[in-house]
């Protein structure tokens, strides 16, 4: 414990664990409605894209966090403009993947020959959360204050339109502004997302928490609060764990993976007990309309 | 220059690419229309730990590629049907299959360059013997996707009539599966673990965008498979810096963009005519067997 607190003292601790609450809170917050909005193929697209942004933004030698900002809002912008809904929609996103995956190779291939840097890339695919300057935290901080006030600004007309797009679209609110607004959100989130456990892992925190809270939880708030307690737990642990763990010098995001999915498995028999009360009691038909919908049909 | 061809090398990454862009371009027609989009992504990166992991333990890549595709493969499989369920949780496998990757590559010392070749592929440098491998396994695959052909297709655009009918649709989505996470170990030295999805979905995205037959889209993806990688490994020998996989995706990107733009021209119309074609088609069909169409479960029930 005495080390433990020890190792508080190191700038780079600090600021591993202070990036590390941002991106957590943030991330668990908008992957709640991106395992509502079943999006969780673009969040993967989008950490992919980012790792093309990142690995340009080297080669031209300006920081990571801006260069993978530009490239996945403009990604967020493609697919929003791209994309119809449902089926056609993973196409689009797999093709703008695939074609910033290029990109990203190619960057990387670059800047690999131009020096001996081949870690530079390993820290893009995988995180370098041990890595994260002041400047960087400031600027996850700025945009993810931004995200979460977004978000609450726009809570209740995005639930709807998440939950039920049909209905929401019958009581005039804007579906598809919102789709195309929550894109770039989703856009802005992952690149944070990239930095701390990289593109490869990104999924990990914007999705693992979100859906085990999903599970155990069915009020959106509860579950919310949940996904954003579950995050903190997932990031905070797997600090930890790389910090004072067995032996030598575990990367942090094996230990925040492998969390996530703990997490998300030990929650699917707990969902499967819970089921059967759903149908012994009668709702009132719109209530029970209503939680169909939110089980994602 | 064509001066290029005359090296074996070269050679070699023609032969094996070409093999490999054909299959993917099969595989990835199927994988579109069952809407497995997402799992395309997410096999490769699953098998890159399981290289990852027999590099460590000392074994040939491949076999931890095998291991860990097919593994995830059978997976995927027994997850459940509903897209955003299975979607996430093909996610969350996916994300600790790669934190496995990146532990057993930790532990492995030297690791970035392994990691480079794992996820971006070598196919120039390819050796003879590893083409000769690709090749039967090329051919085999391709003869059990042709052996399951029919029932394979039918199960991808109509899985209730399909089951209605008495095909075993469980299973054929069980050995899709496997034999996607075959082709995909087989492409893992090709184009890298991060762009077989580029050979996968490339081709078929465009070519289902072009006709909505699928004997035609099926033809037209195998030879736009062969011409990106063709081209692809052609420019990246000349070029001689810039990798095969960025161009393999460069292009398969430049042709789906205009495609996907303009196909609204051609698609919406002809899409419409297809679509009536097909309702003609599963009417007869229907007729043949009325009580089938009328009464799946029953029908289903009383088959198995």
């Amino acid at each position: 414990m005495q080390d433990f607190l020890h190792l508080f003292h190191y700038s780079f601790v600090q600021n591993a664990y202070l990036a590390g609450t941002i991106v957590a809170i943030v991330a668990a917050v908008v992957g709640y409605f991106v395992v509502l909005r079943a999006q969780a193929f673009a969040g993967e697209a989008l950490a992919d894209i980012g790792l093309a942004g990142a690995a340009g933004a080297t080669v031209l030698g300006i920081g990571s966090l801006p260069g993978m900002l530009c490239l996945t809002i403009l990604a967020a912008l493609g697919m929003g403009a791209l994309g119809e809904r449902l089926r056609g929609r993973d196409i689009e996103i797999g093709m703008i993947l695939s074609f910033a995956l290029g990109l990203g190779v190619l960057f990387l291939t670059i800047y690999s020959q131009s020096g001996s840097h081949a870690t530079t890339g390993v820290n893009i695919l995988f995180g370098s959360i041990l890595s994260v300057t002041s400047t960087e935290i400031l600027i996850t901080l700025c945009s993810g204050s931004i995200s979460l006030l977004l978000i609450a600004l726009l809570f209740r007309p995005l639930l709807f339109a998440s939950v039920d797009p049909e209905l929401a679209r019958a009581r005039g609110v804007p579906v598809l502004l919102l789709s195309m607004l929550f894109l770039i959100l989703l856009a802005i989130v992952t690149a944070e997302t990239v930095l701390v456990v990289g593109a490869l892992l990104a999924l990990a925190l914007l999705v693992a928490p979100a859906a085990t809270a999903q599970r155990l939880a069915r009020r959106p708030l509860t579950a919310l609060i949940l996904s954003v307690a579950l995050g903190l737990l997932i990031t905070w642990g797997g600090l930890t764990l790389a910090f004072v763990g067995p032996g030598r010098h575990l990367p942090v995001g094996f230990f925040i993976a492998a969390l996530a999915a703990l997490f998300y498995f030990a929650s699917l028999p707990l969902k499967r007990l819970r089921t059967p009360r759903r149908h012994t009691a009668p709702t009132h038909p719109c209530n029970e309309y209503r939680s169909m919908a939110g089980r994602g049909h | 220059m064509f001066d290029i061809f005359q090296y074996p090398i070269i050679q070699n990454a023609l032969l094996a690419g070409v093999m490999v862009a054909v299959i993917a371009a099969i595989m990835g027609y199927f994988l579109i229309v069952r809407g497995l989009t997402f799992a395309g992504h997410a096999l490769p990166n699953i098998g890159f730990a399981g290289a990852a992991g027999a590099v460590l333990l000392g074994l040939d890549p491949v076999i931890g590629l095998f291991a860990f595709t097919i593994g995830a493969g059978i997976g995927i499989g027994l997850l459940g049907r509903e897209v955003n369920e299975r979607d996430t949780s093909i996610g969350v496998i996916m994300t600790f299959a790669l934190g496995l990757g990146l532990l057993f590559l930790s532990l492995y010392a030297g690791y970035a360059e392994r990691v480079y070749s794992i996820l971006f592929g070598q196919i120039i440098g390819i050796s003879q013997q590893d083409v000769l491998i690709t090749a039967i396994a090329s051919l085999g695959t391709l003869l059990a996707i042709l052996l399951l052909f029919r029932p394979l297709l039918f199960s991808s655009f109509d899985p209730e009539m399909a089951q209605a009918r008495g095909l075993p649709v469980r299973l054929l989505s069980l050995a899709f599966l496997i034999l996607l996470a075959i082709t995909i170990s087989l492409a893992v030295q090709v184009v890298g673990a991060l762009l077989i999805f580029t050979l996968l979905i490339g081709p078929a995205a465009t070519a289902s965008r072009i006709t909505s037959s699928p004997f035609r889209a099926l033809s037209l993806a195998i030879l736009l498979g062969i011409s990106y990688t063709f081209l692809g490994i052609y420019l990246a020998a000349e070029n001689g810096v810039w990798p095969v996989s960025f161009y393999i995706a460069t292009l398969s990107f430049g042709i789906y963009l205009p495609v996907r733009l303009l196909s609204p021209l051609w698609l919406g119309r002809r899409r419409q005519r297809a679509r009536t074609n097909a309702d003609a088609r599963a009417d007869e069909r229907a007729g043949r067997n009325k009580l089938a169409a009328l009464e799946p479960e029953r029908f289903a029930g009383s088959s198995r």
